[in-house]
């Protein structure tokens, strides 16, 4: 393998990283406020058709991200009313959404555009376009750090860097800011949150509503950045790995973005098998690859690698007693 | 506002959960500066009251005076602002956070967490010298022992300035020096003009740490009284309305062989950590062992290998016979053909299945026992029969096999799984916390039936983490501590301070 190949592997791997990264965050963000979400798939997913449907519509890819992170919170609001507000079962309410999110997109897709249940194709200001970032043109002849610059870090859409702030950004909230503390410690213990005098609900909601605005983000960036608008299940289970992701990461921001990554170079892998022939001298299902994260997360989880302790409140709705 | 005000005063509280009126016009007056107590049987409504004192429920009529000053109190925002600091039966902590996380969690000052946890530690620092309460900073909650734990509580209180502290069965999981500490503590914080309210049903401690008591019985004040007035008789009696023995009456032992031989026995759990290091016991025909110990030193270990549900190694034989300690028969159901009866320590857990009605929990670990099948069908109307039988014999109330266990109170749901295992008059019967969260009435009658079982010749195994429990019921007493046996004595040679040093790890 050269490497200018590895350069484009690299390249692949941030790009379909950057859906899980935002996935997985926002999945951080509600699970450690102690609501399980297993509706990421679907809040993706309802946030690429209406981000893309309204960029084709208007034009205007930020008026598409604008409503796609407005249908994902739409989605968020409604987890919440079912597991905060009416304490039902989060894992119930989370498979809901998700059934409800294929449907729906499928079904107004047809409706609006009536092209199969897709969008039509995205061109000029209805996508997120590659952002070339200062001096990349001049810096690529220089040998090894001018494709690293040129290549790799420059030359994606405005999306994948806000996906990769947005990292330091969720350490600094959770372990830095009065916000962070009392999240973690409702996902902890509720009762100790609620006896200190704060809302255990509003907090609960406020996590919900950043996980639904960056499953917004990580949906509108499927359907706008990615790719070029919508098709029928365009999340392709990715709201599943970024779960997977997130285990694996022991619920941490700063080990989230190396689970992504970990998960990305695994996506990258499967659509170039010549690779990984040529540095394992053996062929290799490109299904194995895409089941791998799955294998792994099973592996943490049965306590192999280190262990990965959840939330200890997590998935349990809170009913004050005495 | 007075001078001489009261710091805390109720007129009139009332509360009802639909039918059952859990406070009746309840008043009472704490004068700053002094620990009241409030004592009362389990459900005689004093977890009600501190909660409604909390913001946790609002009172359907009465009004509460803080300072003189009529007070409202919606939420436990508002409890905090009025200055009422609670301290939980179980503690409301954060397990993985710091003990100053804990501290500033809701009291926060500001956006940023660096500036609130600056000030909190010199805050600390000063709560410390005044009080003498040390504890750690940055030590985590999960690691700190439940007496510190406890003394995080305690501080979380004060740092939000609270001048009254509400502490709820503050004794329950402590060693009786851990508790004599605590009380040290409240002792300073009265001497410092904060007012302590003291909720137990420990007649001990009412009659050691406080000022004033009140009694509480089905949700009414019975009397308030002045402590050196009174006496543990008097008390004992308005908690229950009628004179209890606070000795089991039971005639001495006439012990015959020995049941239950235990030797060498070892256990190591799932984190490679050894519970029980090597234990050696022998239980006779006719006697009952207690076994005394601060929770978690070993005995719930025992009695899970006893049981069956804990592998072990050394030996173990009853009536001269080895048990199985790690092969196909060490479960539940072959000890019970063996003749071990297992009431076990957490009824709630591991002796019932609280949504199942009680004749399928009497069936539990005897669901093969002739006269419950029918062919390879249960026979249920049989097993209903025998369970309201049962329920007939250990005055269970209301004497309902189709009702779940978990619609019956703590002492009735105790004397379910007691009727459960005597009657199928095992030769050795476990019995972990007999009474725990049992009330007066019901802890008298359970001790009836173990001594009863006693006197028909039997083996009582009795682990218990109240030493007065221990004291009264048990024959001989073996004290357990870090997973060996401290030693052992005789019941009626030995005292309190003995067994508690014992307790505590100090060979004597």
């Amino acid at each position: 393998m050269d490497f200018l190949t590895l350069i484009q592997l690299l390249d692949s791997t941030v790009r379909l990283a950057t859906p899980l990264l935002l996935a997985c965050l926002a999945g951080l963000f509600s699970e450690r406020a102690g609501i399980f979400d297993i509706g990421l798939e679907g809040k993706m997913l309802a946030a690429a058709f209406f981000s893309a449907a309204v960029a084709a519509i208007t034009g205007s890819v930020w008026l598409g991200l604008a409503a796609g992170i407005a249908s994902s919170i739409a989605l968020s609001l409604l987890h919440g009313v079912a597991s905060i507000t009416f304490r039902g079962n989060q894992l119930i309410s989370g498979v809901a959404i998700n059934f409800l999110a294929a449907g729906l997109t499928v079904l107004i897709a047809q409706d609006w555009f009536q092209q199969g249940g897709r969008t039509p194709s995205l061109m000029g200001g209805g996508r997120f376009e590659p952002i070339t970032l200062p001096f990349a043109d001049a810096l690529a002849s220089v040998p090894v750090l001018g494709p690293i610059y040129a290549e790799l870090i420059s030359g994606h859409s405005f999306l994948v860097y806000l996906a990769f702030a947005a990292v330091p950004l969720t350490w600094w909230v959770l372990f830095r800011t009065r916000f962070g503390l009392r999240l973690r410690a409702v996902g902890e213990n509720p009762a100790a949150v609620d006896t200190a005098g704060v809302s255990v609900v509003a907090l609960r909601y406020a996590a919900v509503l950043i996980c639904g605005v960056l499953c917004g983000i990580a949906g509108a960036y499927l359907s706008t950045a990615l790719q070029a608008g919508f098709v029928k299940d365009m999340s392709a289970g990715r709201g599943f790995i970024a779960l997977a992701a997130l285990i694996f990461a022991k619920w941490r921001p700063w080990y989230a973005l190396w689970a992504t990554l970990l998960f990305g170079l695994f996506g990258a892998l499967e659509t170039r098998p010549d690779v990984i022939q040529a540095v394992i001298g053996m062929k290799v299902q490109g299904q194995l690859l895409g089941a791998l994260p799955y294998i792994m997360t099973v592996i943490i989880l049965a306590g192999f690698v280190g262990k990965a302790v959840p939330p200890r409140a997590g998935g349990e709705p809170y009913v004050k007693e005495r | 506002m007075a001078d001489n005000a009261p710091a805390i005063e109720l007129k009139g509280i009332s509360k009802a959960f639909g039918p059952v009126q859990a406070n009746k016009d309840i008043s009472i007056s704490v004068m700053p500066g002094t620990i009241h107590g409030i004592i009362g049987e389990n459900g005689a409504g004093k977890s009600t009251l501190m909660s409604i004192l909390y913001g946790f429920y609002k009172a359907d009529r009465g009004e509460i005076f803080i300072s003189g000053r009529k007070t409202e109190i919606p939420d436990s925002q508002a409890a905090i602002s009025a200055g009422i600091g609670m301290v939980f039966q179980h503690f409301k902590l954060v397990e993985n956070f710091t003990v100053l996380e804990n501290i500033i969690l809701g009291a926060e000052d500001g956006g940023l967490l660096r500036p609130s946890l600056a000030k909190a530690r010199k805050t600390l620092v000063e709560l410390e010298q005044e009080y003498g309460l040390n504890v750690d900073p940055d030590a985590v909650i999960q690691d700190l022992g439940v007496g510190m734990q406890q003394r995080v509580e305690i501080l979380k209180a004060l740092y939000r300035q609270a001048d009254i502290l509400i502490l709820d069965e503050p004794t329950g999981v402590l060693t009786p020096a851990e508790a004599d500490q605590l009380f040290r503590i409240l002792g300073r914080l009265r001497e410092e003009g904060k007012t302590i309210i003291l909720i137990t049903h420990k007649l001990r401690e009412i009659m050691e740490a406080t000022d004033t008591v009140s009694v509480m019985r089905r949700g009414e004040m019975t009397a308030t009284v002045k402590t050196h007035q009174t006496s543990p008789a008097e008390l004992a009696e308005l908690m229950v309305g009628r004179k209890v023995l606070l000795r089991v009456d039971k005639k001495p032992a006439t012990t015959g062989d020995v049941v239950l031989d235990i030797k060498g026995l070892r256990v190591v759990d799932d984190q490679k950590v050894e519970r029980l290091k090597g234990i050696d016991l022998q239980v006779r025909a006719g006697e009952i062992l207690g076994i005394a110990g601060v929770a978690g030193n070993g005995q719930s270990e025992l009695l899970e290998v006893l049981g069956g549900y804990e592998k072990a190694t050394g030996s173990i034989t009853l009536n001269g016979q080895p048990l199985d300690l790690t092969g196909k028969g060490s479960d539940g159901r072959t000890r019970r053909q063996r003749g071990i009866g297992h009431v076990p320590e957490d009824r709630q857990r591991e002796g019932l299945i609280m949504d199942f009605s009680a004749w399928e929990n009497t069936a539990f670990g005897y669901h093969r026992a002739p006269g419950y099948q029918n062919g390879v069908l249960m026979d249920n109307s049989a097993i209903r029969e025998d369970t309201a039988a049962k329920m007939q014999r250990f005055d269970v109330r209301p004497p309902n096999p189709s009702l779940a266990a978990k619609s019956f109170s703590g002492g009735n749901q105790q004397k379910i799984v007691l009727a459960r295992e005597i009657e199928r008059n095992p030769d050795l019967l476990l019995v972990g916390q007999p009474t725990r969260g049992v009330d007066i009435g019901a802890i008298e009658f359970i001790h009836q039936q173990i001594v009863a079982l006693r006197d028909q010749g039997k083996a009582i195994l009795l682990v218990s983490v109240e030493l007065e429990e221990i004291l009264a019921l048990a024959d001989r007493v073996a004290v357990m501590f870090d997973g060996v046996i401290m030693g052992e004595r005789m019941s009626d040679q030995t005292d309190e301070k003995e067994l508690g040093l014992l307790m505590a790890g100090v060979a004597a």
